[in-house]
């Protein structure tokens, strides 16, 4: 089975149809022509970047370089939690929270996953490296960015049932626990959604690429079970480390609530 | 070592250099103008904010105590009471059947959604529910401010009886001045963040009603 090459006159086709939109937008006062054209500039421009990346890390294998690409990667994830919160935690803490939970939880599943499951020669061969993380890490991030935002906008909003439990004597952790339950499973409802979903309303993206790539079906089908089973692993395993880690933080040594520690932007 | 709740040089957001034993079965009672800071004041005495100074119950600093037992020795009466549950029942562990019926509730209150309750009615259950736990000082932010006279009347006699039977020591947060004199000893006014004696000088607080001004 052959690859069909893409040429730049396919892609440029492919392009007139988000033209299409932004005219539509318009004629139709979306006000959203500008920001599509923006968004599909950076959709082409990152991923050609990505590509000439990619291209160079598979041909020069070593580990720091790969190091060196998953904390960039890494970084890039953390700010986008941060830009997603409504209120976030001030200072350091704000990128720190998300940063840390992905890194616990996509990192140890991915090196997990290359070590034991796929098991490749040398194991960060960045064929298998790269994209394993970018997956987990994208993943990991919405469960977490939904599950903080939750945990620290309701946390504004109920601030009186949260003191009043306080002042009848419940633990910082009690007065903060329904919160934090709402929060995890508002993180985890999106990945269960989409592992319930898989097949049948949508062929989950790196599946259909792969098949598109010429890969036998069944393969492709492995694959991404296995791929949805780390993507659940790894966004349970973060979102329940961030809300953690954010209600600890909403309180002080005293267990006062300290809402002053977000900021809202 | 003094039984009761002291303070010595006792500063928070809306106070400092404060010097002050609430000793048991004593009422103190405290009122000033609205935005003077009184609530926040009993706020930093349950350790919901942060204080100055040196906080002692029965000796005991109050550093040295796990903060949520610190609240559940000095419970605060918050002027909106706060509801988590559904339901009344599930708020308290034991709700005193008696004072229940005192106040003029009967028991299946209990299995009222809170969405029912008038603010009347939630000022006095959030009283109820906090007298269950027998705190051993009781800090009350205007406690029958939503309160019609009967009902003013039978919160007072039940704060008596309570005080006579437990003991507790009392900071009463106020604007009725009759109340106040009724109920408490000694009084205070705060004043531009200081505590100073009630006397007949700041009888020009005092609206035609005998409320301090708010």
């Amino acid at each position: 089975m052959n690859v069909v090459i893409l040429t730049p006159v396919d892609l440029a086709l492919a392009a007139s149809l988000v033209v299409l939109v932004a005219l539509l937008s318009y004629f139709m006062r979306l006000h959203l022509e500008r920001q599509i054209m923006i968004a599909a500039a950076r959709t082409t421009v990152q991923l050609l970047l990505v590509g000439l990346v990619l291209k160079a890390l598979f041909s020069y294998v070593h580990l720091g370089w790969i190091v060196l690409v998953a904390c960039i990667m890494l970084l890039a994830a953390g700010r986008e939690v941060m830009g997603r919160q409504k209120r976030r935690f001030a200072g350091i803490w704000g990128f720190g929270l998300g940063a840390f939970s992905m890194f616990i939880s996509s990192f140890s599943i991915t090196i997990l996953t290359l070590t034991v499951l796929i098991g490749p020669d040398p194991w960060y061969e960045p064929q298998y490296a790269v994209p394993l993380l970018g997956m987990l890490l994208g993943n990991t991030m919405n469960g977490i960015a939904i599950g903080l935002d939750r945990l620290t906008s309701s946390a504004w909003e109920q601030r009186t049932i949260i003191e009043g439990r306080l002042m009848m004597g419940a633990a910082w952790s009690q007065a903060i626990e329904t919160l934090r339950r709402e929060s995890i499973r508002g993180g985890l409802i999106p990945i269960l959604n989409s592992m319930a979903a898989a097949g049948l309303v949508s062929l989950p993206g790196m599946m259909t690429g792969q098949i598109l790539g010429g890969n036998p079906p069944m393969e492709a089908v492995k694959y991404q079970i296995l791929i949805m089973f780390l993507i659940a692993g790894g966004t349970g395993l973060g979102t329940v480390a961030a809300v953690w880690l954010g209600a600890r933080r909403l309180f002080d040594e005293r267990q006062r609530l300290r809402l002053d520690r977000l900021k809202s932007h | 070592m003094s039984h009761g709740l002291k303070l010595e040089a006792f500063g928070c957001r809306s106070v400092q250099e404060v010097n002050l034993l609430v000793a048991p079965g004593q009422v103190v009672g405290l009122t000033g103008p609205s935005g003077s800071g009184k609530s926040l004041f009993l706020r930093a005495l349950a350790d919901l904010d942060p204080h100055e100074g040196r906080m002692t119950l029965d000796g005991v600093a109050a550093e040295t105590v796990p903060a949520h037992q610190w609240r559940r020795q000095v419970g605060l009466l918050p002027a909106e009471s706060a509801w988590w549950f559904d339901i009344v029942g599930p708020h308290c562990d034991s709700w005193p059947l008696d004072a229940l019926q005192y106040l003029g509730f009967s028991a299946d209150v209990l299995g009222w959604p809170v969405s029912r309750l008038s603010s009347g009615e939630r000022q006095r259950l959030s009283l109820l529910r906090l007298l269950a736990r027998s705190p051993r000082i009781l800090l009350l932010d205007e406690p029958t401010a939503n309160l019609d006279p009967r009902n003013t009347d039978r919160v007072e006699q039940l704060l008596q009886r309570f005080k006579t039977k437990y003991q507790p020591g009392i900071v009463w947060v106020g604007h009725d001045m009759a109340q106040l004199k009724r109920c408490c000893d000694p009084i205070y006014v705060l004043r531009e963040r200081r505590f100073l004696p009630w006397d007949a000088r700041y009888q020009e607080l005092l609206d035609p009603i005998g409320q301090v001004n708010a």
